[in-house]
């Protein structure tokens, strides 16, 4: 019996002893770039681009690790201890709260680097099918009966929550428009929400794939994503009258390079995205850049549209999140009080 | 949390010739205590800092009554559909004989090594209203992807095998001499399944109604695809724990996560109490 | 209608049902499995084929899908035998003394099967994070549990916790405790006694609990998400791994990685039937000891 079970053990003691091999260390730098979900093929090309940069630059080999996921989940694993040398988020309140629970960045990291740091921007557009067959041109072509609107849950994913506020900040722009009204308009537009996915590329894959809704709500660099994915004959981008401009934000996570003594060049990686190669790979992954004429050589075409900044309209990540998406707060309130 | 050690008191056990008892026991309750209860116990006391008031305003907040009424009562339907149908197929494969019966048998255990991920995403693509059976579906009318019937489906998948593997052995044991009795009696074959059978796996079949429904209950993977995690009538409780955890509320996800924990664990405490006390009887009785 | 006459010549059962029910049971139950464990594993495989062979082996033997597997295989590979070991432990200690709390004890063993997976990965970030009970004192030892290949093993280990000696605590107690005497007082020593009496009366019900907590410990998504840390190549399972491509609209790849983590599933079920097929007597003649 016993010789039975040694055949049996050696198959996973073999197993083991693979992987383990497989595991060993190497003698160059490592990075861990923790970020969210959809700049998976943005960071793919810009940490190759700043391998050999840094190679060249100082002799380095550097090796730099990726890890995506929801922003907020992310964020909370870096809380809880997940060594990322940078962090690149969908939005400065996630890495306000890393800031605010770890202590890990200094508090006044969003000035460190320029353009509040966010070396590149997006905005919230409308995919809708193949020749608009309901019609859809601005927001409040969204409250009508019959239109399916898709989009995530705010509470779970940070791009829904740009949605979310765009359509707010719309409503308040209007003639008329107060709090109270754009309370009214959100609310309409979520009765004709059928499914609420937790993260941006959930909807995605329910709106394109599964041919739920008439229009998806999304970041235009995913919208621009889709189209390449999907095919340019199968959707189209609509932009509307006015949005709001999304800035995800950058940092490095001061604690971490300090211990892993990656500073310099944790500092440089993200120095590199305001670089005219960096701001390229942001065009070609359909991120606006902060370089315009960059934008226009190597983007896709960015539409212009007047776009509001969360500061202006909400006063801040802050003061939006603990009014809009806190337990009780005004979304929750389109489900409890209907 | 520490049942087992505060029981630790003279002539709590009958003596036996048999050796080991202090090792074995030893090294279970260490590596039960290191695995399980430590990490429990961090869960269970994390909703401390809220307070009895705090706790109980969460876990009574009308959304979160909804979210628990959806996992609870889906997982209920769920288990009730595998309490039948797992009857059917232990009895069928137990029973009968028909051709591919040995693949068939080894089919059930699929649910266990599926990732529930991936069952989700696999239901979702056959159920959405371009899949491979929603197209059907959807002109008479049956909605099954993003709606509770969905979650209902997701939760009866990953359900399965507990009610088949519980009761099969049981009808596999039991005496054929029974059925033979209550038929030389004049009692006809339901009336034999109803009054002879059926009482000899109850037990067996609660077990597994139980295991299938605790299980189903806090499911997370293979629904979340399927569910439409529509706020008050689709959301399921589990999710309410990620959207407290998005917002930095440890304890109020905590909270709900007792709460789902506590009616699990009275349930298999009942369950396992009732268990025991069958098996005693049985032994008295033979 | 071959398979009816043979229900029907099946001599076992004296008492049984008329051919016609036999047929409608045994139709409702394969139609059941058949839309409940077919339809949905069939999906699988053609979602994962749809673009033809070439791009299935393409996805698959993607260096990161590559790692995913070996890791994949390392965790079930510590976290199988660790519950291995406590699964003879416990089910000798409950199937052979009589003690008292001993309901209590086997619910606490349950316990993991009822625990939603959003929570298996939390009590352990709660415990050992960075903030958790015991983050600090092991981070001040450079001890690191969550978001590396420890905390995959430990959510791993919980998740697929009670299989094993849920398997053999019915088994044993089935069994009795007489044989296990004999042995004894013919002055066997402990684990001579276990190794030459216990064990093989029980070796098939201990292969079926491991090959099933194997089956378990590899598909696991739930909480290892929440450990891992999704370090590409590094901390990513198979079933991370999928979640992955499939949100990178990579369909094919997702499938194809789902369906090998199917394959394996079927090895290991198929290997179960092989087992019971050619030691079925064995395994019955055990049962009614």
């Amino acid at each position: 019996m016993s010789q039975r079970l040694r055949r049996f053990f050696t198959p996973l003691a073999l197993a083991l002893s693979l992987a383990i091999g497989a595991g060993s260390a190497s003698a160059e730098t490592q990075l861990l770039n923790v970020s969210y979900d959809p700049t998976r093929e943005l960071y793919e090309a810009f940490n190759a681009a700043f391998a050999k940069y840094w190679k060249d630059k100082s002799g380095e080999d550097v090796v730099i690790e990726a890890s995506h996921g929801g922003s907020g989940k992310q964020a909370r694993a870096v809380i809880d201890g997940l060594e990322a040398d940078m962090v690149t988020l969908a939005l400065s309140y996630d890495i306000d709260e890393i800031a605010e629970r770890s202590g890990l960045i200094d508090k006044g990291w969003q000035a460190r680097l320029p353009n509040n740091s966010a070396p590149y921007t997006s905005t919230i557009v409308f995919l809708v099918r193949k020749g608009n067959p309901k019609g859809i041109h601005d927001w409040s072509d969204l409250v009508k009966d019959g239109v399916q609107v898709i989009t995530p849950n705010p509470k779970t994913s940070g791009g829904a929550r740009w949605n979310y506020l765009a359509a707010w900040g719309y409503a308040l722009k209007q003639p008329g428009g107060s709090d109270a009204t754009a309370q009214a308009f959100v609310a309409a537009i979520y009765k004709n929400v059928p499914v609420l996915d937790t993260g941006a590329r959930g909807s995605a894959t329910t709106f394109l794939q599964r041919g739920i809704g008439d229009v998806f709500l999304s970041w235009e660099n995913e919208a621009f994503l889709a189209l390449k994915e999907f095919g340019a004959d199968q959707f189209e981008i609509i932009v509307p009258s006015v949005s709001i401009l999304a800035e995800p934000s950058v940092a490095v996570v001061d604690k971490v390079v300090d211990k892993h003594g990656t500073r310099a060049v944790a500092e440089a990686y993200l120095q590199y995205l305001y670089s005219p190669e960096g701001q390229q790979i942001a065009a070609e992954n359909f991120y606006r850049p902060r370089d315009a004429a960059i934008g226009k050589a190597h983007g896709p075409d960015f539409v212009e549209v007047p776009l509001f900044t969360i500061d202006e309209v909400f006063g801040g990540w802050a003061k939006a999140q603990s009014t809009h998406f806190a337990d009780g707060g005004m979304f929750d309130q389109i489900y409890t009080t209907q | 949390m520490n049942g087992p050690i505060t029981s630790l008191t003279t002539g709590w056990r009958q003596p036996s010739v048999l050796p080991g008892f202090g090792l074995t026991l030893g090294y279970t309750l260490t590596y039960l205590g290191l695995i399980v209860l430590l990490p429990l116990a961090a869960l269970i006391l994390r909703p401390a800092e809220l307070g009895w008031v705090g706790f109980w305003e969460v876990v009574s907040a009308p959304r979160v009554l909804a979210a628990l009424k959806v996992s609870f009562g889906a997982a209920f339907v769920g288990a009730c559909i595998n309490a039948i149908f797992g009857l059917l197929t232990a009895w069928v494969l137990v029973r009968y004989r028909f051709p591919l019966k040995r693949l068939i048998d080894a089919l059930v255990d699929l649910p266990f090594a599926l990732p529930t991920a991936v069952a989700g995403i696999a239901l979702t693509t056959l159920y959405a209203p371009n899949g491979l059976l929603g197209q059907f579906l959807e002109p008479l009318g049956i909605k099954v992807a993003f709606t509770w019937t969905g979650i209902a489906l997701a939760l009866t998948f990953i359900g399965l095998p507990f009610v088949v593997r519980t009761v099969q052995p049981v009808l596999q044991d039991l005496e054929r001499e029974l059925e033979e009795a209550a038929a030389g009696l004049g009692a006809t074959r339901l009336q034999t399944f109803f009054r002879v059978i059926l009482p000899a796996i109850a037990p067996a079949l609660v077990t597994g109604f139980a295991l299938a429904f605790a299980r189903a209950v806090g499911e997370y993977g293979s629904v979340i695809f399927i569910a439409g995690n529509m706020p008050m009538s689709t959301e399921i409780a589990p999710l309410l724990i990620v959207i407290k955890l998005e917002q930095y509320d440890y304890a109020g996800a905590a909270a709900i996560a007792v709460v789902m924990l506590g009616f699990s664990f009275v349930m298999l405490l009942v369950l396992n109490l009732l268990q025991r006390w069958a098996r005693r009887h049985e032994r008295a009785g033979a | 209608m071959s398979f009816l006459k043979r229900a029907f010549t099946d001599g076992s059962n004296p008492v049984g049902e008329p051919v016609g029910v036999r047929a409608i049971l045994i139709g409702v139950a394969v139609a059941y499995l058949f839309v409940m464990l077919v339809l949905p594993t069939g999906a699988v495989f053609v979602e994962a084929f749809r673009k033809g062979l070439d791009a299935y082996f393409g996805a698959i033997e993607q260096r990161h899908a590559l790692a995913a597997v070996r890791l994949t295989l390392l965790v079930a590979a510590i976290a199988v035998p660790a519950n291995l070991v406590f699964g003879l432990a416990a089910a000798w200690a409950i199937a052979k003394f009589e003690f008292r709390g001993k309901s209590l004890l086997i619910t606490f063993i349950d316990l993991p099967f009822s625990v939603s997976p959003v929570i298996s990965g939390l009590i352990y970030v709660l415990l050992f994070g960075a903030h958790g009970w015991l983050g600090p004192t092991l981070d001040a030892l450079g001890i690191k549990i969550i978001f590396t290949v420890a905390g995959l093993v430990i959510a791993t280990i919980f998740v697929t916790f009670p299989f094993i000696a849920r398997e053999l605590i019915p088994l044993m107690q089935e069994q009795g405790t007489e044989q296990e005497q004999a042995a004894i007082s013919l002055g066997a020593s402990g684990l001579q006694t276990f190794f030459r009496v216990t064990l093989p009366n029980i070796i098939w019900g201990l292969l079926y609990g491991v090959l099933l907590c194997n089956a378990r410990a590899m598909g696991e998504f739930g909480a290892v998400s929440v450990v891992s840390g999704h370090i590409r190549g590094k901390t990513n399972t198979m079933p991370l791994h999928i979640e992955i491509l499939y949100n990178e609209y990579d369909f094919v790849g997702a499938f194809a990685v789902a369906s090998l983590l199917c394959l394996l599933a079927f090895v290991t079920l198929a290997l179960k039937s092989l087992l019971e097929w050619r030691f079925g007597e064995h395994l019955a003649a055990e049962r009614h000891h």
